[in-house]
């Protein structure tokens, strides 16, 4: 039993806050949010050069063969930041390559990942599907040597700075991968509420590259949704952090009736709830990391991620909106963090599932 | 990262959850499953058998009779007395009396009762809060007078647990009124419960069962050797106690137990469609959801003794958190055994609405869950 980050790891989280605090503070952030990308080259570059787009792939491709609990401390990092950089699109889209594709796929395309040259993106959820990971309506037929494929797909987180697409689609063995050029999609690109690139994704007879065995989808796509639902628990665990410190520290400072707000026990009892949901939920996001890393079976880690991922949401809520309660009308404005956290702890409340998907997920692995 | 047990670790947990199983008495363990109420020789009983084994005094030091455990394998112990079901260790003696008196008492104190705790000859209840003082304990009023080698005690203590067992009773007494600070001029006495003058009145709680007491004490004579610690430092002792609350306090193993007696029970349940409760998505989330609430809390649990095995610190604000998680999920545990039940089947309604009603004090009990949050507050948070 042991519950702390390596030495390795406790370096790397050291420096990607570090790097953080100094290049990726609330105001450059704004401006990196303000301009027409949404993310920086500047950063991404850096990002590259610390080893972060290489962590979880394997050596064999210039990766460190890292796994979820390697990335626990960055995830916390960019959740304290508030990072919005295309990375977990990318780290999503390279372990679907690493896990599905043939040798010359991987060696196509993980180097160039590794590298910070290549963005990628998942292109898998579909109007109509909800949560569910095995509704895909998008068709994908032979053409020639390759495939083509016909659907439309939305909220592809980084869609718009993706350079190559994984696209899920049914052929008649069923659900099956695809790499698809970033180009070649039309991309209809948005801001996300948490002030990320995402997009909506078109295809029409686009030209397609199977990735991996054809009908046999699906499980890898819950494999890699899961360490993605695992990689956000941690994120959380960071944004939570700070919209506890913060409001913290507003209790100390901020004085009505003559003293700091913190004397109120009302107060004080809120506050230590939020504490106590941070401590909570920190545990399940150790849970799910080391889940995702080594489980005895998929069934194994599929319960331990939905356990983590119910009590995550409910923490980020919990969490969330106190923070702004607590803050009164200031935490309602743009100009103070918390409000960004607040909206980056609502989505991850519900990306890859809300604590209810995840709830009637838990059930049924109870059998 | 590891959230594994070691192989010793585990290997441990296998020898305890082994030899408890086939050392239990099966009377007990049904009392304790039925929830039925324990009695003095149910209780002695169960502490004569761990005693004998060596294994009642856990955290004490070795030559008292202490096992050396380090502190994961204390917890592993206290996780399985709770699953296993074992009939609660009272802890007046035990993880209370007997800690005191290791750290404050004299030889002779020790050499007295030291040995009667462990072997269970003599049964200890608690005598901290009064009438007007339960969070607010240092307004405590139970005098104490120095009258020669003797103390002369009058006042009233309330929410003695099994007080109506005891054979011993610790106090915290008033020895001097004159100080400026409440916390000064308290004092840590030893009373015997045979002394004349001490009065036990039951307080029947509104599951209709006998736990705790209200202790009269009116001119009780007590030896002033009973006095622990200095006179009017009382106040150190009972600080002391409460830093001593162990890592067991969030009740993982019974909560464990319980969890899989509610999944159980609730399958044999038929719901309103006559499928079985536990598939009623209603009922099936809130099932859910304090299995997850108590997955959190056990890791919670463990990575805060893994800190500690680590710094050699006590776990301090910590132990207040673990109360808050553990008690609620207990409420919300014996809430749910009481839903699940259909009213017109198997199961007594009555019996699970009395477990609910009893359930309702761990909130209030050693240290309300709100004095718990000042705690953390002021501790953890600096407020």
């Amino acid at each position: 039993m042991n519950f702390d980050y390596n030495e390795e790891q406790q370096l790397l989280a050291d420096s990607v806050r570090r790097f953080l605090a100094k290049d990726y503070g609330f105001e450059a952030r704004k401006k990196i949010v303000a301009s027409k990308e949404g993310w920086s080259d500047k950063v991404w570059a850096t990002m590259a050069e610390m080893g972060l787009t290489g962590l979880p792939f394997s050596t064999e491709h210039g990766g460190f063969g890292g796994g979820a609990v390697d990335l626990m401390g960055v995830m916390e990092a960019a959740g304290d930041a508030l990072l919005v950089e295309p990375y977990l699109a990318t780290l999503m889209g390279g372990r679907l390559v690493a896990r599905a594709g043939s040798d010359a796929q991987k060696k196509a395309i993980l180097p160039a990942v590794v590298g910070g040259k290549l963005k990628l993106a998942f292109a898998h959820a579909e109007k109509g599907a909800r949560y569910n990971l095995a509704k895909v309506s998008a068709k994908a037929k032979k053409a020639g040597a390759g495939w083509e494929i016909t659907g439309e797909k939305v909220v592809v987180l980084g869609a718009p700075a993706a350079d190559k697409i994984v696209v899920s689609a049914n052929t008649d063995k069923g659900l099956s991968l695809f790499i698809v050029d970033g180009k070649a999609a039309k991309v209809k690109p948005y801001v996300t509420l948490d002030e990320q690139r995402a997009g909506d994704v078109s295809l029409s007879n686009t030209k397609a590259e199977l990735l991996g065995a054809e009908g046999k989808a699906l499980p890898v796509i819950e494999e890699v949704i899961d360490f993605a639902t695992a990689l956000i628990c941690a994120e959380a665990v960071g944004a939570m952090k700070f919209a506890c410190d913060t409001t913290l520290e507003y209790l100390k400072t901020r004085k009505q009736f003559g003293v700091p707000i913190g004397t109120f026990q009302a107060l004080q009892h809120r506050m230590v709830d939020m504490v106590v949901a941070y401590e909570q939920a920190r545990s399940m996001a150790c849970l799910a990391c080391s889940k995702s890393d080594t489980h005895a079976d998929a069934k194994d880690r599929a319960r331990a991620i939905s356990a983590a991922k119910i009590k995550i949401a409910d923490n980020c809520r919990h969490i969330s909106q106190e923070s702004i309660q607590l803050h009164g009308g200031m935490g309602m404005t743009e100009e103070l963090k918390v409000s960004h956290t607040f909206r980056r702890l609502t989505m991850i409340a519900q990306q890859f599932g809300d604590a209810e998907h995840h709830l009637a997920r838990f059930a049924s692995l109870d059998k | 990262m590891d959230l594994n047990y070691s192989q010793d670790e585990s290997a441990f947990r296998d020898e305890v959850r082994g030899w408890l199983n086939a050392n239990l008495p099966k009377d007990l363990r049904d009392k304790v499953a039925n929830y039925q109420e324990l009695g003095r020789e149910d209780l002695l009983r169960w502490h004569k058998i761990l005693a004998k084994k060596g294994w009642i005094a856990p955290a004490w030091p070795k030559e008292f009779g202490g096992t050396g455990w380090n502190v994961v394998q204390r917890y592993i112990f206290e996780e399985e007395l709770g699953y296993v079901g074992s009939p609660p260790l009272i802890p007046f003696g035990l993880s209370m009396c007997g800690p005191v008196l290791l750290r404050f008492g004299t030889d002779a104190q020790k050499k007295r009762f030291l040995p009667r705790i462990y072997n269970g000859d003599d049964f200890w209840c608690q005598g901290y809060s009064e009438p007007g003082s339960g969070s607010d304990l240092a307004s405590l009023k139970t005098k104490a007078e120095r009258k020669g080698d003797h103390y002369i005690v009058n006042g009233q203590k309330i929410w003695t647990t099994l007080g109506h067992c005891a054979d011993w009773i610790f106090c915290l007494v008033r020895t001097d009124s004159s100080m400026a600070k409440r916390q000064e001029g308290i004092s840590f006495l030893l009373i015997d419960m045979k002394t004349p003058g001490i009065t036990v009145r039951p307080l029947i709680l509104m599951d209709g069962g006998h736990e705790v007491n209200e202790v009269f004490f009116d001119n009780v004579k007590v030896p002033a050797e009973n006095l622990v610690y200095e006179e009017g430092k009382g106040w150190t002792v009972a600080k002391y106690l409460l830093g001593h609350e162990r890592m067991g306090t969030g009740r993982i193993g019974a909560s464990k137990r319980e969890l899989a007696k509610l999944k159980a029970f609730a399958a044999a349940q038929t719901g309103d469609d006559g499928r079985p409760l536990t598939e009623d998505p209603r009922f099936r989330d809130k099932l859910t959801r304090v299995e997850v609430e108590l997955m959190a809390l056990e890791i919670t649990n463990l990575r805060f003794l893994d800190q500690m095995r680590r710094t050699n610190q006590p776990p301090g604000a910590d132990v207040s958190m673990l109360k808050i998680k553990g008690t609620e999920i207990q409420q919300t545990l014996s809430e749910l055994m009481m839903h699940a039940v259909d009213p017109g089947g198997n199961g007594s309604f009555t019996g699970l609405a009395k477990r609910y009603c009893n359930m309702r004090k761990t909130t209030i009990y050693a240290g309300s869950n709100e004095i718990q949050r000042n705690i953390i507050s002021k501790m953890t948070l600096g407020l």
